[in-house]
């Protein structure tokens, strides 16, 4: 028998007996960073592709919601923080090695875009709406000019943004689970066929809910295959890999993993939409919030098992 | 027992709440106590001491940081103890002063409405009580009723009290459940004792045998260093002892003796080291007494006999006795300190003496050498009253041998019987939880029944405080003065300990107590000064030095006076033993009518389903005093039952599992304690850790964590030479449920 | 200057010493500690092997929580000791995930908390806390750039090895074996 005992009693708050430092703050902010990703990812291209008005729920009013989920996306790794008011610190300096501070820049550029991104639609959306000030009006006109710079920008950082949700636990070599390259590709897929979900419940137009339809199950396909691949990957790695690895196969995290992230959060969405596409009537909320369910637990359990897999004792 | 006239009164009953004067350095939010402190400059306010988390007692020095708190305890670079390094019992001492469910003012036992119960005193009230009972006992009963139990520094001062009141009955649990059987066999051996700290030379050593001791779990400081010493210099460690200890897994040859049978196997290690000629011819010849009679006696006692008995293979007994003599003289069989096991127990130090002495080890470079210690003469007094008579009255013709006051003897001639005219009528208990300290607890809570008074100086509320007629709060070593230090070693020396601060809360220091009774119960004649600095600048003076130099070194050295540290080559010497010589065949013994050479008798095993208990120390506590240490208890909280994985897959124990247990007698464990599932324990026993399992709510952070070996020994195996209690032949089995509801529910 | 730690496993009796010395000296609050004692027994009754080892920051020379803190709060300072400057600390827990050692903590102050080869000692040129309490003398401190040095001599010496080394993380936290 081998017997593996820390015999001066540590028992420091939130690392012992096992890792908890992020509770739900962290996987919430990670879940709407990347859904605002999204939505911002398919605004900025469906615009560029000249869909503005086909597609006026992607382009124009769903990205109304992005400053809010990243404002409370921003206010629970606020919340998450020990030493709040120290955080001004965090743009201070510009540390590339260091995902959670390229995610608080990223966080910076794309905020404020997502709000001039809105207000370049608002009066589409809103025809009453009045800035009130003159100098608003004139500022949101200018933009209005640029709408496919910004777009542009738009795109490559909500993709960065949307891969960082998942680079910021790869970067953790500490933790086995979390020590697979496959995560920031992975969530940047969550978060787009998160985004899309939100988009295909939230439209009014047929088409355009037909579109991000198909999108999505073309994620959830890239999405599964990457789960497969990363199962895989771990089973072939080191020894604290594989018992990473086997808290979904077996371990405590595999009810929850497999129901609510693969069969809620892809398969059955899944297998609702190819029925709805062959011509049957789903509601379309059903898929979406399927799909966007599965993705906030995605983060939430991988963040949680990822703390409890670890090197030693 | 009969009807309780001291109700066990727990102190959480009373409204201690508004003495809680200091305001308290630690913030207990979280549960954790945070300092805010940052670290302060060294040598910016440092004071010397001496520890008395044990009774190594090694010097250091207590700092303060700049706010004036205590900050932390380091040892003394001088001090031939500690060398500047102190256990982590002494590291977290603070932790004692820092305790807020300390003792916090004189407390005396009154019946209010037919209920018992504590109630807050002033001191001056609290003595008048102590002073008046005392006095009237000894009236009624005479002086020698009135018996000290104590242990640790202050003691001394309650000492000389009690001998001015004209009683020599002052014991400690030192003896008879300590070291007593080694002191009385080395005594019997060489006509000298080992003492504390011990005489043994591991620095030097080329082999150390532990029997039992578990050096490294007893964290008696200078051993624990010098063992590394010699794993360094490359020394053989040879372990015996049931349990895989930390020692045995630091020795070459590790002996996982079946419990008990230790005198088997010293047996056969003598009978092959006389046998094979391997002893020292000319150390035995010239100093020692009763070769052909012990060699006649060991003549059958084979390695192959032993091996039926101890379960050691005799290769093994073979090689380890080639082992030590390949080392002798530089060798040591340590004769351990704890070592009232199983009643034969002077016997099996008698053997551990015999082989050392065929060895040539007594008196050799890395084996025993004569230690020395720089007496301070007391400060002068009339001389004390004799007494008419000691404890010794109450037992007749038994424990001849003992050397000091056998605590257990006091315990048993407090219960009166037909035939025994000295009962004790008064305990001053001074710094020693009898509760958890003396086995066999049913007897002793039945000797405190029969007492007309107790009064008990304690710095925690600790078991036997609940018992008492009055609790004194004495402050804690790192608030005030003691005698100084003056326990031997290599070099003499002495150390000073002074208060690093104020006392918190209302308590005081034994001296003052002393002082005060003194006064109260007309003895001033014995005590003519008015301070301790007063009493220790002039016993300091007389050996050339002053308080005011000590305050500022802390420890002083002097030369060695009488003799070296080793015998000198063919030096003549005169051994204190009726012969002069060193004893292989004990005359004393004889004389007494006990065996004069060590006989092994077979002990009982245990029952099916039941397993011996077997206990020890844990290196970051000691005893039961530490179990609320908030330093201490950070590291470890409770014990745990150590369970051998084949015992516990019979009885379907899961590791960190909750189970009750059940002694031999029927006595229950009163709180559960958690399995530990280990194989570094034989599936015969188990094991935990003594000091644990407390019983009074007052101790927040010790209440009801772990469970206490004491309780379940009840057997007890009285040594007939000297009074030691072995308390080793005590089984055990588990309760999975808990027994005392059930209790309840029938 | 490369300061290192050596630790004796056959020396260290697992007295946790280290561990009260280093919470008073550096005032860690009760409940935490920056370092801590692991045995592991291997074998069956009466075959055994006993190793305990004396933990705490391994002082990597690739160190993760350097690199992942967002705020510079975690560096490198002199001779390689790793710190956390506390008023640049947010609080983000970033460094605790990185470490494979577990060996940071929050301290209840907020800021992230560790050991720091008591720096405050070694720059006046005595020993970490630890290093000097040790009753078995088992831990050895200095610069493994200077030969002369007790960490570099007791290397030069004796058979060692570090823990996860297949982290990468280069730790400086040696255990003689
Ligand atoms: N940390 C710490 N250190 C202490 C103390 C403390 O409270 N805490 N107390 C100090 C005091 S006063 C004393 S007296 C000493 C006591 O310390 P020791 O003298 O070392 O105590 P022992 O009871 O001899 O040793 C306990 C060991 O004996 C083993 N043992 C049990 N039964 C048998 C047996 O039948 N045969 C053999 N060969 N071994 C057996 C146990 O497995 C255990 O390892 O410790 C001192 N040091
Ligand atoms: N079951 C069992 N019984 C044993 C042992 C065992 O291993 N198992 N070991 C035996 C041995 S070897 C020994 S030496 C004895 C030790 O026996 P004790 O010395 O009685 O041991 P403790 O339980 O530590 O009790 C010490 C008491 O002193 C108090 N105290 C501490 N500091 C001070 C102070 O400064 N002033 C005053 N006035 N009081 C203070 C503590 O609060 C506590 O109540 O126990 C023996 N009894
Ligand atoms: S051995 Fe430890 S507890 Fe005992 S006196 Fe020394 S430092 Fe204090
Ligand atoms: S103080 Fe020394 S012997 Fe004790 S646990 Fe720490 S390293 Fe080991
Ligand atoms: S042990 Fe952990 S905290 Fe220390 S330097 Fe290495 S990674 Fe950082
Ligand atoms: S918790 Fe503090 S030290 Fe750690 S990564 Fe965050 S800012 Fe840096
Ligand atoms: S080096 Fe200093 S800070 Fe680090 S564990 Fe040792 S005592 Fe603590
Ligand atoms: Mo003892």
């Amino acid at each position: 028998m081998k017997e593996e005992l820390i015999i001066s009693g540590r028992m420091n708050y939130k690392v012992d007996p096992s890792l908890h430092i992020w509770g739900w703050e962290i996987p919430l902010y990670l879940f709407l960073g990347g859904l605002a990703a999204g939505v911002l990812f398919f605004a900025g291209l469906y615009y560029l592709r000249g869909k503005e008005n086909e597609y006026q729920s992607a382009v124009k009013w769903v990205p109304m919601i992005t400053p809010f989920l990243l404002a409370i996306g921003l206010g629970a790794l606020f919340l998450d923080l020990h030493h709040k008011p120290y955080f001004w610190r965090l743009y201070t300096t510009i540390k590339l090695q260091s995902p959670m501070s390229w995610g608080a820049w990223t966080l910076m550029v794309i905020t404020p875009l997502s709000i001039i991104w809105s207000a370049t639609y608002i009066k589409d959306v809103f025809p009453k709406w009045d800035w009130k000030y003159k100098w608003v009006d004139d500022l949101v006109a200018y933009f209005i000019e640029y709408r496919t710079q910004l777009a542009w920008i738009m795109i490559i950082f909500s993709v960065i943004l949307g891969i960082y949700t998942g680079i910021l636990l790869s970067a953790f070599n500490a933790r086995p689970l979390w020590n697979t390259s496959i995560l920031g590709p992975l969530f940047l897929t969550s978060g787009l066929s998160a985004g899309a979900a939100l988009i295909m419940m939230l439209s009014k137009n047929p088409l355009e809910r037909i579109r991000f339809s198909q999108i999505d199950l073309m994620l959830i396909a890239v999405e599964l295959t990457m789960v497969i691949h990363m199962f895989m990957g771990f089973r072939a790695s080191t020894e604290v890999q594989i018992e990473a690895a086997a808290l979904f196969l077996g371990g405590p995290y595999t009810l929850s993993f497999w129901i609510f992230v693969v069969f809620i959060g892809m398969l059955l969405p899944a297998f609702l939409e190819i029925w709805e596409l062959k011509g049957n009537h789903i509601p379309a909320y059903i898929p979406a919030v399927m799909i966007i369910s599965g993705s906030l637990m995605l983060r939430f359990i991988i963040v949680h098992a990822g703390q409890a897999s670890r090197y030693l004792y | 027992m009969k009807q309780s006239r001291r109700e066990f009164l727990k102190i959480s009953s009373l409204g201690i709440g508004g003495v809680t004067l200091a305001a308290p350095f630690f913030n207990w939010a979280n549960g954790a106590i945070v300092s805010d402190e940052t670290p302060g400059e060294d040598f910016v306010n440092r004071t010397p001491t001496y520890c008395e988390v044990c009774f190594w007692k090694c010097a250091g020095w207590v700092y303060k940081n700049d706010k004036g708190n205590i900050w932390k305890i380091i040892g003394n670079d001088e001090d031939p103890h500690c060398n500047g390094r102190l256990c982590p019992r002494g590291t977290g001492g603070l932790g004692m002063y820092y305790d807020e469910d300390r003792l916090k003012t004189p407390l005396i036992r009154k019946t209010i409405d037919g209920k018992q119960q504590f109630v807050e005193a002033s001191w001056d009230e609290a003595l008048d009580v102590v002073a008046k009972n005392l006095n009237k006992l000894k009236e009624k009963y005479g002086p020698e009723c009135t018996a000290l139990f104590t242990h640790g520094s202050g003691g001394k001062f309650f000492g000389d009290l009690l001998k001015a009141f004209g009683s020599t009955n002052i014991t400690a649990p030192s003896f008879a459940q300590c070291r007593g059987p080694r002191e009385v066999a080395f005594l019997a051996t060489y006509g000298e004792i080992i003492a504390s700290p011990e005489r043994v030379d591991i620095r030097d050593t080329k082999c150390l045998v532990l029997i039992g001791s578990h050096i490294g779990e007893n964290m008696h400081n200078g051993q624990v260093q010098e063992m590394s010493d010699a794993i360094d210099k490359g020394a053989t460690i040879i372990t015996v002892d049931p349990r895989f200890s930390t020692a045995a897994s630091k020795s070459k040859h590790w002996l996982p003796i079946k419990p008990s049978t230790d005198i088997a196997l010293l047996l056969a290690w003598i009978h092959e080291v006389i046998y094979n000629e391997w002893y020292d011819k000319k150390y035995v010849d010239k100093y020692c007494y009763g070769l052909d009679e012990l060699k006649d006696h060991v003549k059958n006692f084979t390695p192959e006999w032993a091996y039926g008995i101890t379960t050691i293979k005799p290769h093994v007994i073979r090689q380890t006795a080639k082992e030590m003599v390949n080392a002798s003289p530089a060798v040591i069989i340590h004769p351990g300190r704890h070592v009232t096991w199983y009643g034969d127990d002077t016997q099996r130090l008698r053997a551990v003496a015999i082989l050392n002495a065929l060895l040539g080890s007594w008196g050799r470079r890395g084996g025993f050498y004569s230690p020395e210690k720089k007496s301070l003469p007391s400060f002068p007094h009339p001389e004390f009253p004799k007494p008419k008579k000691t404890w010794r009255d109450a037992h007749p013709g038994k424990y001849n041998l003992a050397i000091e006051v056998v605590s257990n003897g006091i315990c048993d001639a407090t219960i009166p019987t037909p035939d025994n005219d000295c009962s004790f009528k008064a305990w001053i208990v001074n710094g020693t939880n009898l509760i958890t300290t003396l086995p066999d607890q049913k007897n002793t809570l039945e000797a405190i029944q029969h007492l007309e008074f107790m009064v008990v100086i304690d710095t925690m509320p600790m078991e036997i405080t609940g018992y008492a007629d009055v609790i004194l709060p004495e402050c804690t070593y790192l608030e005030r003065y003691d005698y100084c230090r003056t326990d031997q070693n290599r070099e003499p020396s002495i150390a000073l300990r002074m208060p690093a601060t104020e006392p918190k809360y209302n308590t005081k220091p034994d001296w003052w107590i002393v002082r005060q009774l003194a006064h109260k119960m007309g003895l001033d004649k014995f005590f003519k000064w008015n301070d301790i600095e007063e009493v220790l600048d002039w016993q300091l003076k007389q050996v050339g030095t002053s308080l005011e130099e000590m305050k500022k070194i802390g420890i002083k050295k002097f030369p060695r006076e009488y003799d070296d540290l080793y015998f000198v080559e063919d030096q003549d010497i005169d051994f204190n033993t009726n012969t002069g010589k060193i004893e292989l065949y004990s005359t004393d013994l004889e004389a007494e009518g006990f065996d004069p050479m060590p006989v092994y008798t077979p002990h009982p095993e245990p029952d099916p389903g039941f397993y011996r208990l077997n206990y020890g120390r844990h290196p970051a506590h000691t005893f039961s005093r530490t179990a609320n240490n908030p330093n201490l208890t950070d590291l470890f909280d409770e014990n745990v039952l150590w369970v051998n994985p084949i015992v516990a897959k019979e009885w379907d124990l899961k590791k960190g599992q909750e189970i009750w247990l059940e002694n031999q007698d029927g006595i229950l464990s009163t709180f559960p304690i958690k399995v530990r599932v280990t194989e570094r324990i034989r599936h015969d026993s188990v094991y935990m850790v003594h000091g644990f399992g407390h019983d009074n709510k007052k101790l927040t952070r010790s209440y009801g964590k772990g469970a206490s070996d004491t309780e379940l020994i009840s057997n007890v195996l009285v040594d007939p030479i000297m009074g030691g209690t072995g308390m080793r032949s005590n089984f055990v089995t588990f309760k999975l449920e808990n027994p005392h509801k059930k209790e309840v529910a029938s | 200057m490369r300061y290192a730690m050596a630790v004796d496993t056959k020396k260290c009796v697992g007295c946790s010493d280290c561990v009260v010395a280093c919470q008073t000296e550096n005032n860690v609050p009760i409940g935490y500690c920056r370092d801590w004692v692991v045995e592991i027994t291997h074998g069956t009754y009466p075959q055994l092997e006993l190793e305990i080892r004396s933990e705490r920051c391994n002082h990597c020379d690739n160190s993760p929580c350097v690199r992942c803190c967002p705020t510079g709060a975690s560096h490198y300072s002199d001779g390689g000791i790793v710190l956390v400057t506390e008023d640049k600390c947010i609080g983000c827990g970033a460094c605790i995930s990185s470490c494979p050692y577990d060996a940071r903590y929050p301290h209840p102050d907020g800021h992230v908390d560790k050991c720091t080869f008591c720096i405050h000692r070694v720059q006046k040129g005595q020993k970490p806390a630890c290093v000097e309490v040790c009753p078995t003398k088992c831990m050895y401190f200095g610069d493994l750039d200077d030969p002369n040095s007790d960490v570099s001599k007791v290397l030069k010496k004796r058979k060692f090895k570090t823990l996860i080394p297949e982290a990468g993380t280069k730790p400086q936290l040696y255990f003689l074996i």
